[in-house]
C-alpha cells in the first residue's frame, strides 16, 4: 500500500517561500493566483494492506517526526 | 585542562560543525575538561554539562533538528536534563532542543529566507539563569548569529508562558538595547533569541557565544556566557548522567 504525506505550515503562520513565489508569480505577469503556500509531499511505501492499521501508523510517524505539529499540519492519502 | 573541574560533554552529530569550537572555548576559555560525545552514545560518561552544539545535523533533513532528535544520544541528554544537568543548545543546537521537546516551540525559516551570518545585538532578558549570572540585567552583548532557520515559534499561550515565568533570556535588540523588530536578524516571535525550559537548567539560544569568548577574536562578550555556566558548575553538586 501506498502512503501519500502532504505536510504544510498551519494557516495563520508566515510563509515566506510561499510569498516569495507568489511575488514571482506576479512578476510572470499571472493574474489570478491568491495565495501561494510550499509544503512537503512525502512517498511511503507500507507492508500492510489493512487501510486501518496503515492509518494508524501514519498519524503516529506523522505526529512524531514527519511533522512539526507546532508549526505544521498534515494529511495523508492511501493507495492500495 | 584540569583534571578535577567540570566536565562538560559537547554531542556530535553527523554534521554538527561547531563542536571543535565548542571544545576550544571549554578547554581553552574556561580551562575545563572537554569531551566529545559522539550521538550513537546511549549512556553519558559522568559530566557535569552538556553543550549541543550549531551545525547541519543530518544535512538539516526534513526539519532543523528533526532527524537529530532521534539519535540515540538525545534520549540520555534528556535524562540527564531531568535530573537538573545543565545543558545549553546552540543553533542546531536550540532547534534539536526544539525538537526533542525539551524545549517549548519551532522554528520556522528566516522571513527573509536567506541565511544570516553576521554580528547582533542581545539585551539579557533574565540574570537570573546559570548561563548568564555574570550579566547585568538588560546588558546588551554582541554575538553572531548563522543560520537560516531562527525564526522562533510559538502558540499564543506558551508564549505568555514564556514571559510571565521570565524564561525569554535573550532578546534581538538595537546596539543601544531597544528591542524593536528592525534589529531581528530571523523574524523571530517577540525578538526571541534564547529561552529556558521551566526548570531553568537547559537553555537554547541561536547567537554562537563560543564564536567571541576571546579577545584575539576581537569580542568577548560570548564569554560572560560561558563563563556565567562555570560558575554554575563550580557551585553545585555533580549531575551525573547514567
Amino acid at each position: 500500500m501506498k502512503a501519500r504525506v502532504f505536510i504544510t505550515l498551519k494557516r495563520g503562520i508566515l510563509d515566506p517561500q510561499g510569498q516569495a513565489v507568489l511575488h514571482a508569480i506576479e512578476a510572470l505577469g499571472q493574474t489570478g493566483v491568491k495565495e501561494a503556500r510550499i509544503g512537503k509531499f512525502i512517498e511511503l511505501e507500507l507492508t500492510t494492506t489493512d487501510r486501518p492499521a496503515a492509518e494508524t501508523q501514519l498519524k503516529m510517524l506523522c505526529e512524531t517526526l514527519l511533522a512539526n505539529t507546532v508549526i505544521e499540519e498534515y494529511r495523508f492519502e492511501l493507495q492500495d | 585542562m584540569t583534571d578535577s573541574g567540570p566536565r562538560i560533554g559537547i554531542i556530535v552529530f553527523p554534521g554538527s560543525n561547531c563542536d571543535q569550537d565548542c571544545y576550544h572555548a571549554v578547554s581553552t576559555v574556561l580551562e575545563a575538561s572537554a569531551e566529545f560525545i559522539w550521538h550513537k552514545t546511549s549512556v553519558l560518561p559522568p559530566l557535569d554539562a552538556v553543550l549541543i552544539p550549531g551545525g547541519f545535523s543530518y544535512g538539516d533533513y526534513l526539519r532543523t533538528g528533526a532527524i537529530a532528535r532521534f539519535s540515540p544520544v538525545m534520549e540520555a541528554v534528556t535524562s540527564f536534563a531531568a535530573e537538573g544537568g545543565f545543558v545549553l543548545g546552540i543553533c542546531n543546537g536550540f532547534q534539536i532542543l526544539l525538537e526533542a521537546g525539551l524545549l517549548p516551540g519551532a522554528m520556522l525559516r528566516n522571513t527573509s529566507l536567506s541565511f544570516v551570518c553576521r554580528d547582533v545585538h542581545v539585551r539579557v532578558e533574565s540574570n537570573a539563569t546559570p548561563f548568564t549570572a555574570r550579566c547585568a540585567p538588560g546588558q546588551v552583548l554582541k554575538l553572531p548569529v548563522a543560520h537560516a532557520e531562527g525564526n522562533y515559534y510559538t502558540d499564543p499561550n506558551t508564549l505568555a508562558t514564556l514571559i510571565s515565568t521570565k524564561r525569554i533570556v535573550f532578546r534581538y535588540c538595537t546596539p543601544d538595547g531597544d528591542v524593536m523588530q528592525d534589529a531581528c536578524p530571523n523574524g523571530s516571535i517577540d525578538n526571541i533569541a534564547g529561552i529556558t525550559n521551566a526548570a531553568g537548567n537547559v537553555l537554547g539560544m541561536m547567537p554562537h557565544p563560543e564564536r567571541c569568548a576571546e579577545a584575539i577574536l576581537g569580542n568577548e562578550d560570548g564569554k560572560l556566557i560561558l563563563l556565567s555556566l562555570l560558575d554554575a558548575l563550580k557551585s553545585r553538586p555533580n549531575v551525573t548522567a547514567g
